[in-house]
Formats: structure tokens, C-alpha cells, sequence
């Protein structure tokens, strides 16, 4: 379906789209997009009340190259004080870094319009067709200052409007289970995420460390005039192996792990707001109820009182029925990505541990030839 | 052979009972003809403890960490030696109000030269450091390398001495008695410094006078750091014509091992601080990860979830020792290179000063050679006395040339023979020592691969 290309520096991404559906003019077709346009385009989602019922796929984060750059620059700055060798290793290992968050950022890009082109109402959306087809820039301008305050105030009057619905009873126990379920996992996921976080990147300092005693090992090798300088530039060459390996580990737990750990996090966050705009509906439906009561008490504005009553009711079992599919669905979708992630890290893990043994047992093999030698 | 780090606490303690036994059937070995070494790990007779236990308020059961290296050293004259010495745990004594660990050290050899064949005494610590600076004092000068001691730490030691017993304590005593253990090593490999009857005195008797001066406020304390801060300055003022080029090169040599080493002992140090930090930020993960599979309510995934938390824990585990090994194997090893290299170039020092010496008796000489001149050109007969006491002080000015010149050339050649030894023993201590720590390096992954094993079924399992 979807299917989202390399990039350039300012972070555009070409979306490349393959369709059968009749709405489109082509079969394939490929547009250029930038990140503000993904969030333009889930914020119209978020707004449209249409899709109130739905768990909305959260946007994909800003993407950030700004730690890299950093790091880039540091390393321009400090060329003239480090050896050839370091800084050349040095340069690797930040175009590797480099590339790696970038494959990241395409990664989530990707995903999050594969889950909209996999909704069966999502798919439709008219915005999203317009995104998926439109030539040129979509000239979406990013929330200037009023609106991101604008935002923030909404934010806050969803927050304390959310603790004044979440103590209203829900008849119906599914939703009831499901909510507290998702408060206590939304929490215990970004509990585990941070963890994660902090857990590879420690594996990250851990496989530097590696590097540095690798450099070192190697000068004392050059420097040395006994028969052990060889010995040293083996094992300065097994460090610095062993430490693009142990890197790859760091990076490959970050991806199958923090990641997925981070995605969950998003995810039951759209969950809970689906959740969240449920009750609330449930409660304007109660409102809607009351009003009538008393209208009808009064009698005056009856009729007026009863439509407004129909529409929350007919919005309220709208969503409660197409939210409890979502959930259904949310949950069938979450334990089929840890499935496979954790596979693939287990399997990654393995590999990557198989190869370090290798290369340490190879070295350790030759230790003997150079004990005789002495 | 790779020597074997035994890292588990239950091994039996030897010596909770001690059973009076003295071996009487060691042969006579006689040092020059005896062919074959006693094996490494010998199945370990209680030995006599020589002075009875103090009252002893103990950490734990003393717990014995087994590094026996054993020693094979084929000398020009074809002597062979060997040695055994462990350091065990200290125990902790109270005496009066201070609280001191205690030393033992079991000490097992088949030379000729010592009374006993095993046998095991108590040390403190200030013990160790009189130890070395007798030594020091006696053969520094004349172009011995005298291995250096373990440093003093106040910190450490204040800690000690109030009885906090935390992690941090425990893991200082720890250090302190696998650097006195490797103190003692080094020591005895030395074959000169072997003969000293202050280092026979100190292996072999029970009670040592303590020593006193070896504190760090002391009077003498305080006259050593004065001696130091002549010395250094002394250094900057003596320019001394090489002619030997051999102790330029091998001084700038010195020099750069000196700088490599230190910068690879900071990265191993990092090293070690890091793979701690990243063993609790695993255990954290795999908490965390436990509550998740708890909130789960997929049973599969929660049970994999779980398992993933005993993974991590276990793997948690394993980093933690794994920097255990990073630190004593490796980051010591580097540390102890860096104080011996100090102590090579104090050896360089010292003939230095030597040479020093020998040029200002020169000096003397001649000036004392041009006042005889003189007198004797004057030649007024109340001079004469006078005359007559230059000409002897010229003879013994000449004496204390003579002197000079063969002391220099003693030290140089000295020095020679124990930079020889030095680099032979640094080439051997170095292979040893990496080739251990990447076997541990090796456990760590294959258990590390286990675990994933384990692991991987269980994942799978997720319907």
C-alpha cells in the first residue's frame, strides 16, 4: 500500500502509494511530504467528531537529528586534536548513528499511514486521499504561537474534564475492564519505556567504552618493541569489533524493544482518549437526559430538548460500538507487534551474541602460538 | 595453563578449624636441581596458624578467593623457585577501641631457604607498607626496582576503623587484600630482594615490631614528603650528560608506556562504572518489565513478558560480574603497572643523583687539588700543617672519585639487568592477565546465549 522512500536533509519523505481503489486517478503515485503535513493530517482525524469512535494511530514524533548535529559539530570543531585513526572512527560511528535514526524516523512515518490505509473508515477520509495524492506542497503551515496555545488550554480542559468523567460508572462492564486495564497499562508501558530507554543507552556507553580501550590498546601496540605489541593490536582488533557488535545490540534493543515499548505508549494513549470521548459522550447523553426531564417538566422547548437527546444518544451508541471493536482490535494487534518484536530481539540478541563468542574465541585461539613465540 | 577465577562464595572454608599439622615430608629441595614445580592448586593442608585468633568481631566467614600463581622462573644459573602465597580475607579485630583487619596470609614453598615448608601469619596493613619502605630504603638507591606498595587511603581505611559496614567497605577490604596478595607476589619473584632478611622476617616470623612510621601524619610521614619535594625539585636542577644512549631510549620509552597505560587504565576504569551503570539500569528494565507482564491480561504475553523480566535480572547478574572482572582482572593489573613504572623511573632518579654525587666529588677533588698547589707553591713553612691536611683530604677526595665512578657503574649495570626483568616480567604479567580476562569475557557471552535460548521459545509461544 503505502510505501515510504529514502530522505534528505530538511526531512521529506516521498510517499510512495500502490492502490486498487477506484477513488484514485492512478494505480501509483508518489508525493513529497514533510513531517508538519503528517501532523496536519492527524490532528483533521482528531478533530472530526466522525471518527470520534475510532482509535485514531498516533502521529509519528517530530523526528530529531539534533543530538547527531551536535555531535557532528563537536567532532569538526575538535579535528585538529585527535589522531586520523580516531577521527575517522569517530566519523563512522556518528554516520552510522545518524543513519540509524533516520531509518527510525521513516520507519514510524511509514507506520502510521500504514495503520490509516488499514482502518476500513480511516481509509476513506477524504484528507487522507488529498494527502496521499496531491502534487504539490500542501502548503500546511505548522500551529503558529496562538493556535499551539490554543491547544495547550484544550489540553488542559480535556485533562480535568477526563478526571470529572472518569468517576462516572459505565454500565456496561467491558468498558468498565477495559478502562482500568488501559490506565494501569498506559502506565506501567511508559514506566517500562523510560527504563528501556535508559537500559540501551548505558549498552551504548558500555560498546564507547570498548572503542576507546580499542585506540588504546592499538597505540600501545604501535608503540611497543617487545614481541607483545602484536598481541596488543589483536586484541585492540577484537575491542573494535567486539564494539560495533555490542553498538548493533544497543541499537537493535532500542529498536525492538524501546521502540515498541514507545509505540504502546502512544497507542493506549489513543486508546484512553478513545475511552475518554466516550464517557464523555456518555455523560452528554446523561446531560441530554436530565434537560429533557426538566424541559419536559416545564414544558417548554420539548422538542428541542428531545433531538438534542436522540443526537447524544445516537452519537453515544455510535462510538460505544465502534469502540469496542477498536479495543478488540487494539488488543489483537498489540500482542501480535510483541510477538514479533520480541522474537526478533531474542533472535537478534542470539546472533549478535554468537558472533562476539567467535570473534573473542578466534583471538583466544591464537593466544597459544603467541605465548610459544615469546 | 590460564589461571581460573573462582568467583563463588561457597567454597568450603578451609580454615575454621586449624588442626596442627606440619608437613615432615617435604623433601630437601635443593634450588639448583630440582626439575619440576609443585602443581598450582594443591589440595590445601590446614595449616598452623602460628599466633593464636584474637578475639575477632568477623565481616563474614572468611571466604578464600584462590589465586595461586604459580611460579616457574628459569634463572641464567638455572635456579628454580617456587612460591606460593595467598592473602585470605582480613578478619576484623578490636583492639581496645580501634578496629584493624588482620591479615592472614598462607605462605607455601619448597626452597631450602625458609624453615618451614607451609606455613601462615597474620599482617596488618601497616605491616606491609614497613615492609616496603625497608626495602625501599635499602635497594632503591642502588638500582633495584622494589615493587610499590598498595596505596593508604583515609577514606577508606576511616571507614574501616569506625566498622560502617556497607557494600563500599566490603568491596575496599576486598581490593586492599588482592593488591597485598599481588604486593607479596611481586615481591618474592624478585630473586634479590628474596635473600633480604627484612622480607624473610616478615614471611616467616610471628610477631613483627609495628611499625610506626609508616603513617601518613606521622613525623616520619611528614619528613618523606619533604624528602619527595627535594627530590622533585633536585630533578628539574640536575642536567646530566648522558653518554649511555640505551638510558635515554629506554627512559623515554618508559615515559610513553607510562602515558598509554594511564590513558587505558582511565578507559577501563569507565569501563567498569559504565557496565555497573548499565546492570542496574537492566534491573530496573526487567522490574518494570515484570509489572508490565503482570498488567497484561493476554496470558501468553504476560507469561512472556515475565520470562523477558527473568532474563534481564539474570543477564543483570551477569554484568555485575563481569565488571567484578573488568576491575580486578584487568583495571588493577594496569593500576599496579603504573605505580611500578613510577618506581622504575625513581630508579632512574637515583642514578641520576649517583651520577651527581660522583661529579661533585670530581669537582671537590679538583679544588682541592688546586689549593694543595697552591700551598705548596707558597711554600711558607706555617702553611706546612695546613699543606699536609689538603694532601690527605685530596687522597681521600680521590677515594670518594673512585668511589663515585664504581657506584655509578654498579647502578647502571644494575639497572640494565632489572629493566631486563622488568620488561620480560610485564610482557608475561600483561598476556596472563588479558588472556584471563577474555575468557571471562567468553563466560559472559555463552551465558548471555543461554538465557536468549531460553528465552526465544517462550517468545514464540505468543498465540
Amino acid at each position: 500500500i503505502s510505501d515510504a522512500l529514502s530522505e534528505r536533509d530538511k526531512v521529506k519523505f516521498t510517499v510512495h502509494t500502490k492502490s486498487s481503489l477506484p477513488n484514485f486517478k492512478q494505480n501509483e503515485f508518489s508525493v513529497v511530504r514533510q513531517h508538519e503535513e503528517f501532523i496536519w493530517l492527524h490532528d483533521s482525524f482528531v478533530e472530526n467528531e466522525d471518527y470520534a469512535g475510532y482509535i485514531i494511530p498516533p502521529a509519528p514524533p517530530r523526528p530529531d537529528f539534533d543530538a547527531s548535529r551536535e555531535k557532528l559539530q563537536k567532532l569538526g570543531e575538535g579535528e585538529g586534536s585527535m589522531t586520523k585513526e580516531e577521527f575517522t572512527k569517530m566519523k563512522q560511528e556518528l554516520e552510522a548513528e545518524y543513519l540509524a535514526i533516520f531509518k527510525k524516523t521513516v520507519a514510524m512515518h511509514e507506520v502510521f499511514l500504514c495503520r490509516v490505509a488499514a482502518h476500513p473508515i480511516l481509509r476513506k477520509d477524504l484528507n487522507f486521499h488529498v494527502f496521499l495524492e496531491y502534487n504539490q506542497d500542501l502548503s500546511v503551515r505548522g500551529k503558529n504561537k496562538k493556535e499551539k496555545l490554543e491547544d495547550f488550554f484544550k489540553n488542559m480542559v480535556k485533562s480535568a474534564d477526563g478526571v470529572i468523567v472518569s468517576g462516572v460508572k459505565d454500565v456496561d462492564d467491558f468498558f468498565e475492564h477495559e478502562r482500568t486495564f488501559l490506565v494501569e497499562y498506559h502506565n506501567r508501558v511508559k514506566d517500562a519505556s523510560a527504563k528501556s530507554d535508559k537500559m540501551t543507552r548505558s549498552h551504548k556507553n558500555v560498546a564507547d567504552d570498548y572503542n576507546r580501550i580499542g585506540s588504546s590498546l592499538y597505540a600501545l601496540g604501535t608503540q611497543d618493541s617487545t614481541d607483545i605489541c602484536k598481541f596488543f593490536l589483536k586484541v585492540s582488533e577484537l575491542f573494535d569489533k567486539t564494539r560495533k557488535i555490542e553498538a548493533r545490540v544497543s541499537a537493535d534493543e532500542d529498536l525492538k524493544l524501546s521502540d515498541l515499548l514507545k509505540y504502546y505508549l502512544r497507542e493506549s494513549q489513543a486508546a484512553k482518549d478513545l475511552l475518554y470521548r466516550r464517557s464523555r459522550s456518555l455523560v452528554d447523553y446523561e446531560n441530554a437526559n436530565k434537560a429533557l426531564d426538566k424541559a419536559r417538566a416545564k414544558n417548554k422547548d420539548v422538542l428541542q430538548a428531545e433531538t438534542t437527546q436522540q443526537i447524544c444518544c445516537q452519537k453515544f451508541e455510535k462510538i460505544s460500538e465502534s469502540a469496542k471493536q477498536e479495543l478488540i482490535d487494539f488488543k489483537t494487534r498489540r500482542v501480535a507487534a510483541f510477538r514479533k518484536n520480541l522474537v526478533e530481539l531474542a533472535e537478534l540478541e542470539l546472533k549478535h551474541a554468537k558472533v562476539i563468542l567467535q570473534n573473542l574465541n578466534t583471538c583466544l585461539f591464537l593466544k597459544p602460538h603467541l605465548i610459544i613465540s615469546l | 595453563k590460564p589461571a581460573e577465577i573462582m568467583l563463588d562464595d561457597d567454597r568450603e572454608d578451609l580454615f575454621a578449624e586449624a588442626t596442627e599439622e606440619v608437613s615432615l615430608d617435604s623433601p630437601e629441595r635443593d634450588p639448583i636441581l630440582s626439575p619440576e614445580p609443585t602443581p598450582a592448586i594443591t589440595p590445601v593442608t590446614p595449616t598452623t596458624l602460628v599466633a593464636p585468633r584474637m578475639e575477632s568481631k568477623s565481616v563474614t566467614a572468611p571466604v578464600i578467593f584462590d589465586r595461586s600463581r604459580e611460579e616457574i622462573e628459569e634463572e641464567a644459573n638455572g635456579d628454580l623457585f617456587d612460591i606460593e602465597i595467598n592473602v585470605s580475607d582480613p578478619e576484623k579485630v578490636v583492639d581496645g577501641s580501634v578496629i584493624h583487619n588482620n591479615f592472614f596470609f598462607f605462605f607455601k614453598t619448597s626452597l631450602s631457604m625458609f624453615h618451614k615448608n607451609e606455613f601462615s601469619v597474620k599482617r596488618r596493613f601497616s605491616d606491609f607498607l614497613g615492609l616496603h619502605s625497608k626495602l625501599a630504603t635499602k635497594y632503591m638507591h642502588i638500582g633495584y626496582i622494589v615493587p610499590p606498595a598498595p596505596e593508604k587511603s583515609i577514606v577508606g581505611m576511616t571507614k574501616v576503623k569506625v566498622g560502617k559496614e556497607d557494600s563500599s567497605s566490603t568491596e575496599f577490604v576486598e581490593k586492599r587484600r588482592a593488591a597485598l596478595e599481588r604486593y607479596l607476589q611481586r615481591t618474592v619473584k624478585h630473586p634479590t630482594l628474596l635473600q633480604d632478611p627484612d622480607l624473610r622476617q616478615f614471611l616467616e616470623s610471628s610477631e613483627l615490631p609495628r611499625a610506626v612510621n609508616t603513617q601518613a601524619l606521622s613525623g616520619a610521614g611528614i619528613l618523606r614528603m619533604v624528602n619527595k619535594a627535594a627530590d622533585a625539585v633536585n630533578k628539574m636542577t640536575i642536567k646530566m650528560n648522558e653518554s649511555d644512549a640505551w638510558f635515554e631510549e629506554k627512559q623515554q620509552q618508559f615515559e610513553n608506556l607510562d602515558q598509554q597505560l594511564r590513558k587505558l587504565h582511565a578507559s577501563v576504569e569507565a569501563l567498569v562504572c559504565h557496565r555497573k551503570e548499565l546492570s542496574a539500569n537492566i534491573a530496573a528494565f526487567a522490574k518494570s518489565a515484570a509489572m508490565l507482564g503482570n498488567s497484561e491480561d493476554h496470558t501468553a504475553l504476560s507469561r512472556a513478558l515475565s520470562q523477558l523480566a527473568e532474563v534481564e535480572e539474570k543477564i543483570d547478574q551477569l554484568h555485575q560480574e563481569q565488571a567484578f572482572a573488568d576491575f580486578y582482572v584487568f583495571a588493577e593489573l594496569l593500576g599496579d603497572y603504573i605505580r611500578l613504572i613510577a618506581a622504575v623511573k625513581g630508579v632512574f632518579d637515583h642514578r641520576m643523583k649517583c651520577w651527581q654525587k660522583w661529579q661533585d666529588a670530581q669537582v671537590t677533588l679538583q679544588k682541592k687539588r688546586e689549593a694543595e698547589a697552591k700551598l705548596q707553591l707558597a711554600n711558607k713553612p706555617d702553611k706546612l700543617q695546613q699543606a699536609k691536611d689538603e694532601i690527605k683530604e685530596v687522597m681521600s677526595w680521590e677515594t670518594k672519585v673512585q668511589q663515585g665512578e664504581k657506584d655509578f657503574e654498579q647502578i647502571s649495570k644494575t639497572i640494565r639487568k632489572e629493566v631486563g626483568r622488568f620488561e620480560k616480567e610485564r610482557v608475561k604479567d600483561f598476556k596472563t592477565v588479558i588472556i584471563e580476562y577474555l575468557e571471562s569475557l567468553v563466560q559472559t557471552q555463552q551465558q548471555l546465549i543461554k538465557y536468549w535460548e531460553a528465552f526465544l521459545p517462550e517468545a514464540k509461544a505468543i498465540a
